[in-house]
């Protein structure tokens, strides 16, 4: 491969994830514990409803009782390591946190708070 | 004893034999026509186990990968819709298209109308919940009938188990479609003896 072409695939390759963005871990981790109220008068929800405020620890799903592997790649190297599935969870998990999906700055900002971790 | 007396009864002992491994053969038949093959190598399950790589990997993130038999097709068709994935019971589970439509011909090809093992066609009818949205497997009235017994202290307000959803927190063979009763273990509570 000429390196032109490496050049432009790595480009590719970098474009739609998140943590391709400059991300704040400081804003991720205050985004991480902010507190949202769902309608219909549920309890609020945050990141830590269901992953904790310790990373390095097991979450639970909130409905299921499921147990979460940690988040943090510092003991689960397996977080963040694919693109797709970061963008899959980042979509589904600001829809019911949040109730909206997240900007890109916003994912940016928890990928690099995760990453920290 | 004459001749004829003789050979009448081997011939009635040989008549009943015979229909008894007719009723047994038979029942292998109605068996294997309800379930998978590797239900032969997996005698004891009530359900043929998960085969799908996807819809193990992608759907047991949040909560046991359920054996197809647990639901008809119909109900796994509604969960599997864009609408039933983007509110899968209060939670954002949609998916790829690609992936969607993979997992969802898996699962109404084993559902429980269909094919899936000893004990689905218990759950071939089922119902929503309270809140009249998507089936749920826990409302099925087999399910609820071999549940009713268990105080809700044991399994909801059990930090170790926390929802009926969790079939896997006491069946220790759920994984693998095995409910046998004798195997239930409460976390915290122990075996359940009915």
């Amino acid at each position: 491969m000429n390196p032109l072409n490496r050049c432009v695939l790595v480009l590719m390759a970098g474009l739609p994830i998140p943590s391709a963005l400059a991300g704040d871990a400081a804003a991720g981790a205050a985004a991480w514990v902010a507190e949202h109220q769902p309608g219909g008068g549920a309890p609020v929800r945050s990141c830590v409803t269901c992953h904790g405020d310790d990373l390095t620890k097991p979450g639970r799903h909130a409905v299921t009782g499921k147990a979460i592997e940690p988040l943090a790649p510092s003991v689960n190297p397996e977080r963040l390591s694919d693109p797709a599935n970061v963008e899959k969870w980042l979509r589904r998990n600001c829809r019911w946190t949040l109730g909206r999906e997240c900007t890109a700055t916003e994912k940016a900002d928890f990928v690099a708070y995760i990453k920290t971790q | 004893m004459n001749h004829h007396k003789q050979i009448l009864s081997v011939l009635a002992v040989g008549l009943f034999t015979l229909g008894a491994a007719g009723v047994a053969f038979g029942d292998d038949d109605d068996d294997d026509r309800r379930g998978h093959r590797s239900e032969r190598s997996q005698p004891r399950a009530d359900f043929a186990p998960v085969t799908n790589v996807a819809y193990r990997e992608e759907c047991s993130s949040c909560h046991m990968a359920y054996q197809p038999g647990l639901l008809p097709a119909r109900a796994w068709e509604a969960i599997m819709s864009s609408e039933g994935l983007g509110n899968h019971y209060g939670d954002d589970a949609s998916l790829t298209d690609a992936l969607r439509n993979e997992i969802s011909a898996y699962l109404t090809a084993n559902a429980a109308d269909q094919t899936g093992g000893k004990r689905a066609r218990k759950f071939a009818e089922s119902r929503p919940g309270a809140d009249g949205g998507l089936p749920r497997i826990s409302e099925n009235r087999y399910f609820v009938h071999e549940h009713d017994e268990i105080p809700p202290r044991f399994v909801i307000a059990n930090t170790q188990v926390g929802s009926f959803s969790q079939c896997n927190a006491c069946h220790r063979g759920a994984d693998d479609g095995d409910y046998d009763e004798d195997r239930v273990v409460i976390p915290g509570v122990g075996r359940w003896d009915d």
